[in-house]
């Protein structure tokens, strides 16, 4: 479904600060995956997904999506079947609109028309959608009224909605407490089963990373690193992780360990 | 005497809901205004100067101001640099263009034509010549309202809306944010061109140098609006400008009248417009302080009330 090759990401080519985020990535995904990414901060996991959104292009390299090169395809084009949730609650929702507002802007993907859709039959719509997040009464409120967690599970059913082929989810609970984030994950894991969607995850839980979807990949200074799915990635444990990440890296993980947390 | 600070709060009205979609509902802060105003009333008038028919020359107009913004956005989308900046160098450029739709003058008047304000008061023939203008310059407004208003619940003009709250989440929908930026300040700059169009005809000229300051005075007049009430419903915001537009033509008409008794020229009211634009943040911002003083006062009421109980819980135990 989405093939990566030969993907490098240099910033600031040419000045004092150049910096190689990305190195020769190589990464096919299959259509239904749903693959963890691990990897300390400034491994590249961000820009892997930048790249892949076409929040940034990249410097050498092809993406292929759905068998059509999309590597020079802009952002907004990508959007219509990437979708992505980051990990601060306030990207994925207009605080300045109300609820059904921001979920009719979701509704349908690409540039709007000059028709109303917005009628009582969708509001019946809006609110069935809503009620497994409890906020089926609260179409007009102001989506500035919300929490976080309230926020990234109507980011989170936004996305959904618009039928994405894949979803890339940047963290996307990292910033929410541990029973919100409970809940929003809980979401996640249904609505990726309930739409049939392929989905990258890049999480910093190493357990949740082994526990959740098919396939983990790890990556460490701009490369992939490990690569595993199956059962060879069910029989995993934090503690094989660790080692292996020691083994492959041969460095002190001394400093890494933490960010790293199980 | 009355009816004229209506029509001219009125005809100022359309420009003020231009800004009011530009600052307030895209969030970009676009100069182009002082240029389009301009452009608007030069078109109007050599159309009308020309012999088309006056609906036609509004219309012109109208379209010159949705190409001026459409170039502001153009700029601002390809180079990369701020809506202001965009914004002033599209004003420039329109002072030399505007000269040249004036045929390289600076003032041309409308003289021995029919103009809108003369046909007004034949049309409402019922009705005394200033109450006449009034009912068709409201007429207008309010038919233009109606239609932003209707706009701006479609889903384009939601997704509009969603532009200026958050951007990425308009790119994360598959919107291209260019082309929103792009309906965005046309349609802001062609209501104030026509703002301009119709201006030109009720002061009878067209004046390259109409537009200095524009943009301020139509701030000012948002400001002013939302001391009325707070709201963020579209019917709404575009009335609440409508009444912001009057009071500060009242005002302006005030200080004309009355300002030479404490010494105020018309030379003055560009310095007071921008007084008043800092006054109003500055109670804005003051009223944001005595809410949150008010709540702190309230806190603390209550932690002591709560001391108090402890402290008789403990007595009492």
């Amino acid at each position: 479904m989405l093939d990566l090759s030969n993907i490098t990401k240099v910033f600031y080519p040419g000045t004092v600060n150049e910096k190689t985020a990305l190195e020769n990535i190589n990464l096919h995904v299959n259509k239904g995956d749903i693959i963890c990414v691990i990897g300390s901060n400034g491994s590249g996991k961000s820009t892997l997904f930048n790249l892949i959104s076409g929040t940034y292009p990249v410097t050498n390299g092809k993406i292929i999506f759905d068998e059509v090169d999309i590597t020079s395809s802009p952002e907004y084009r990508r959007a219509m079947t990437i979708g992505r949730i980051f990990q601060d609650p306030t990207k994925g929702t207009a605080a300045n609109m109300s609820i059904e507002d921001n979920m009719i802007t979701a509704m349908t993907k690409g540039m709007k028309g000059l028709q109303i859709s917005l009628n009582n039959e969708k509001r019946e719509l809006f609110s069935q959608l809503l009620e497994p997040i409890g906020m089926e009464n609260r179409l007009k409120d102001n989506v500035g009224l919300l929490s976080g967690g309230q926020r990234q599970a109507l980011t989170l059913l936004m996305t959904v909605m618009s039928k994405p082929k894949m979803l890339l989810l940047d963290e996307h609970t990292a910033a929410l407490d541990p029973r919100n984030a409970q809940i929003v994950m809980g979401l996640t894991e249904r609505y990726i089963k309930e739409y049939d969607l392929t989905a990258l995850m890049v999480t910093h839980n190493m357990q949740f990373a082994i526990d959740f979807g098919n396939r983990l990949i790890m990556m460490d200074e701009g490369s992939i690193i490990l690569d595993v799915s199956g059962e060879q990635k069910s029989s995993l444990t934090v503690e094989e992780l660790v080692r292996r990440f020691k083994n492959l890296r041969k460095k002190n993980f001394d400093n890494d360990e933490g960010l790293l947390t199980d | 005497m009355l009816e004229g600070i209506f029509v001219d709060g009125l005809i100022f009205s359309l420009m003020v809901i231009g800004i009011l979609i530009s600052y307030r509902i895209l969030d970009i802060a676009d100069l182009t205004c002082d240029g389009s105003v301009a452009t608007g009333a030069a078109v109007a008038t050599m159309a009308i100067v020309a012999g088309l028919p006056i609906f036609v020359a509004l219309l012109l107009s109208f379209l010159a101001g949705v190409v001026a913004g459409m170039v502001t956005a153009a700029i601002h989308n390809k180079l990369k640099i701020p809506g202001l900046l965009a914004g002033i160098l599209t004003m420039t450029m329109l002072y030399s263009i505007n000269l040249r739709i004036l045929g390289n003058k600076a003032n041309v008047p409308l003289l021995r034509v029919e103009t809108l304000y003369s046909k007004l008061p034949e049309a409402f023939q019922f009705l005394s010549p200033e109450w006449a203008s009034l009912v068709g310059t409201l007429l207008v407004v309010l038919f233009v309202k109606v239609l932003i208003d209707i706009f701006f619940r479609t889903d384009l003009g939601v997704s509009l809306g969603a532009l200026g709250g958050n951007e990425q989440m308009v790119i994360s929908q598959g919107i291209n944010p260019e082309v929103l930026k792009l309906i965005g300040l046309g349609l802001s700059n062609g209501l104030i061109a026509l703002s301009g169009g119709l201006l030109a005809q009720y002061q009878g000229f067209a004046d390259a140098n109409l537009g200095i300051g524009m943009v301020v005075q139509g701030l000012a007049a948002i400001m002013l609006g939302e001391f009325l009430f707070s709201t963020n419903r579209i019917s709404l915001l575009t009335l609440r400008a409508i009444f912001g537009a009057i009071i500060y033509k009242a005002l302006m008409f005030f200080g004309r009248k009355y300002g030479y008794l404490v010494n105020i020229t018309p030379n003055d009211f560009k310095l007071l417009t921008g007084i008043l634009v800092i006054v109003s943040l500055f109670v804005a911002q003051t009223r944001n302080a005595a809410s949150t003083a008010g709540a702190k006062k309230k806190a603390i009421a209550r932690s002591q009330a709560k001391n108090m109980s402890d402290k008789e819980d403990a007595t009492n135990a």
